[in-house]
């Protein structure tokens, strides 16, 4: 029914309005029950169209809903397709649970009712994105949800570094969009439509239409985009400063849906990557460099949001991986498990950080096992998830990714390793996570008496515990449920595939080992031998992310500041004001010499007008040839 | 009569029409130096109209000289326009001398640059 995917936009939007105008007079807990109802409510409309998928009765279908610029054939479409459905349900669903986690978290908050509008922005925003049907929509859906992040990670305005944080994410997205934009226009330029049907279809009856040159520059400048908006190397460095919002932000945000966009635009333009080999092999190498670079940052981290935020990274450097050897079904395998644990951890993170009021130094926690036992045992599941361990959800997915990646072959087997390596860190880092909070003495601040959240938060968080384990069954090498729900959108591409079953064998066995040997050597180091937070010499260039910030600073920011300062304090202060001023001084001063005429004495006009008048009668004579 | 003004004709005495013109001439003259030599605004006023009658006398004089209408009529339209900026002008003269106790017009000289 058409009016359900209509609806499932419509909603949160009614809820953004309506919270729009009277957030602030419903404001607490009204507000937070309105955005979570609509957005619960989209969840459960998602779920009952996408029935027709499990069945494999349908296989996508559009709906139009007005002509939106008929100059460039655009329209507003949505595209109703299993691929937009999975994601549409992971947003629906996972943002529904941090809705209901945020009216408890926001207890108290000032701006309480405006929380809740941004949060009701950014679903519309992002269902726009993943329901487009045309390149067109899916920007729009891509820009407003770069607004809604800059709105939301920079909620605490009043801190100085959340309004930072909040401006360099924006600025830094603005990249990335430039080159999507880029992109687009190409394709434009290339098939004369915007439409994902018209152009998959186009590159389906004849290949040759498109040269793989222009198909490789079309593809990496989608991957631009794709790298801004998902966090990739060398654009990342926008989202560990995003935990400068509140922590649901996080969680929603920059866990579970948007940093998942560039993953699903890389997945839904997969039959123009299949075009372009090099893409391919570029946007696998930046997944598994990001993989590593941030995994190896996440170790040194003392902020237990910014663990969080470069093991994020990390794992979206999987999802790269896995689209980018064309796995598009692991790739969005990966993103659906990884929405789960990645949203728990940081509730989870959350919750910690509610107990400890406001702490987020993992030096100032420990001990806190027996004090939050809910969260404790539920980030519990979602560490062991993370971790990779035989069967939660994440050992299936991140597998099948490096299953793909290894039966590539060829230089792939080197990412394969480095995948390898990072899942290993991946276990270290997090468990390092874990036992520094939760284990061992606690070394909280006096005056701290660390406490459980209300049931409002605990709830989302046992929820989300539940699909961190089972979540992974929905695609078994047995049972690729997921494969098939998913193969009507994927028709046209030829996907890679995964080894024999023997090599997936060893390969899960070798991963799950690395990354029990991850998880054993953390706690040999912090249970074992009680290692407390480490400081100094390679700890602190980890902990400054190898100062890639700085590096920046020097390189881009600063220059691009002194260029701006030239532009603005030369260039236009004394050369664009300058002539204009001098303009304006001209005609003051011409203005000055002049009303020195203006005497105020009557009778010296009277002159001038005489002397004017028997001059002209004068120059009428002579010319008339009086004289 | 004066012969070398005036000469009779078979309607009466007749003036000669360059005679008007030099009368409008005076006229003019002695208007104009009045608005530039005196600083009394009833006087300029006064001078101002003196001017315009003399344009006035050169309008009718050429007319009937020329046997047509158009200036007797542009005569009377000066004469009204004339009425009417009197009236308007009498009475910034008044309003100024009430607020400033002076007509004279060289102490009017806000506007000066």
């Amino acid at each position: 029914m058409d009016v359900l995917i209509f609806l499932i936009v419509a909603l949160p939007l009614a809820g953004f309005l309506g919270l729009l105008f009277f957030g602030e007079r419903i404001g607490e807990p009204g507000a937070g029950y309105i955005a979570s109802a609509t957005v619960g409510l989209s969840f459960v409309l998602a779920a009952i169209s996408a029935v027709d998928f499990f069945q494999g009765s349908e296989h996508g279908r559009t709906i139009e809903l007005f002509e939106w610029i008929p100059s460039l054939g655009l329209n507003a479409t949505f595209l109703w397709d299993p691929l937009s459905a999975m994601m549409t349900l992971v947003v629906t669903g996972v943002g529904a649970l941090i809705h209901i986690y945020s009216i408890g978290y926001m207890h108290g908050d000032p701006r309480y009712g405006r929380f809740f509008t941004y949060l009701n922005l950014f679903i519309t925003s992002m269902l726009l994105l993943v329901l487009g049907a045309n390149f067109g929509i899916l920007f729009v859906g891509w820009e407003l949800v770069g607004l809604s992040s800059y709105l939301l990670i920079s909620f605490w305005f009043e801190k100085p570094s959340a309004a930072a944080a909040g401006k360099k994410a924006f600025v830094v997205n603005r990249i990335g969009d430039f080159g999507f934009l880029i992109g687009l226009m190409l394709i434009f330029a290339k098939f004369g439509s915007l439409d994902f049907a018209h152009v998959f279809e186009a590159i389906h009856e004849n290949a040759a239409i498109i040269s793989v040159g222009t198909a490789t520059a079309i593809t990496l400048l989608l991957l631009v985009g794709a790298a801004g908006k998902s966090a990739q190397l060398p654009l990342y460095v926008w989202l560990p400063d995003a935990m400068e919002g509140p922590t649901p932000v996080s969680a929603l945000i920059h866990a579970a849906t948007m940093v998942t966009a560039g993953v699903y635009m890389v997945a839904r333009t997969g039959l123009l990557f299949e075009l372009a080999p090099v893409s391919q092999g570029v946007v696998a190498t930046v997944g598994a460099l990001t993989a590593l670079f941030a995994a190896t940052i996440a170790i040194g981290q003392r902020d237990i949001k910014r663990v969080l935020a470069y093991s994020t990274i990390s794992q979206l450097g999987y999802m790269f991986m896995g689209v980018g050897v064309l796995g598009l079904v692991g790739g969005v395998f990966h993103l659906v498990t990884h929405a789960f644990f990645k949203a728990l951890l940081f509730l989870g993170a959350g919750s910690v950080i509610h107990a400890m009021a406001g702490e987020q130094d993992m030096d100032k926690m420990g001990g806190l096992r027996k004090k939050i036992p809910v969260t404790y045992w539920t980030m519990f599941i979602a560490w062991l998830a993370i971790s990779g361990i035989f069967p939660l959800s994440g050992f299936w997915s991140k597998d099948e990714i490096l299953a793909i990646v290894f039966n590539r072959g060829g230089g792939y087997v080197v990412l394969w390793a480095i995948g390898l390596v990072t899942a290993g860190l991946t276990a270290f880092y997090m468990s390092r996570m874990m036992f520094l909070t939760f284990w061992g003495a606690p070394r909280w601040d006096e005056g701290v008496t660390p406490h459980e959240s209300p049931p409002s938060m605990t709830l989302p968080l046992v929820a989300l515990a539940g699909l961190s384990a089972v979540g992974g069954l929905i695609n078994t090498p047995w049972k690729p449920t997921l494969e098939h729900f998913l193969e009507p959108a994927f028709e046209l591409v030829h996907q890679s595939h995964l080894p024999a079953a023997g090599t997936q064998w060893v390969l899960a066995i070798v991963s799950v080992g690395v990354g029990i040997a991850g998880i054993l050597i953390a706690y040999r180091r912090y249970v074992t031998r009680d290692t407390q937070l480490e400081t100094g010499g390679r700890w602190d260039t980890l902990l400054a992310g190898y100062h890639v910030d700085d590096i920046y600073g020097r390189t881009i920011v600063a220059p691009g500041k002194a260029a701006a300062d030239t532009l603005a304090f030369t260039a236009d202060a004394k050369v664009v004001d300058g002539a204009v001023n001098g303009l304006g001084g001209l005609v003051k001063r011409a203005g000055a010499m002049l009303s020195k005429l203006q005497t105020g004495l009557v009778r010296s006009y009277g002159v001038g007008i005489l002397t004017g008048v028997v001059a002209v009668l004068v120059w009428l004579l002579v010319a008339g040839g009086a004289f | 009569m004066i012969p070398f003004i005036a000469q009779a004709s078979a309607d009466g005495l007749q003036v000669e029409p360059h005679w008007y013109m030099a009368l409008a001439a005076v006229l003019f003259t002695i208007g104009a130096a009045g608005l530039l030599l005196r600083r009394n605004a009833l006087v300029m006023f006064m001078s101002i109209e003196l001017m315009l009658n003399a344009v006035n006398l050169t309008f009718v004089a050429v007319d009937s000289g020329l046997g047509s209408l158009e200036g007797q009529i542009s005569v009377l339209f000066v004469m009204v326009v004339a009425a009417a900026e009197v009236t308007v002008g009498l009475a910034i003269i008044a309003a100024v001398f009430r607020r400033r106790a002076t007509a004279s017009v060289d102490e009017l000289s806000g506007l000066k640059g």
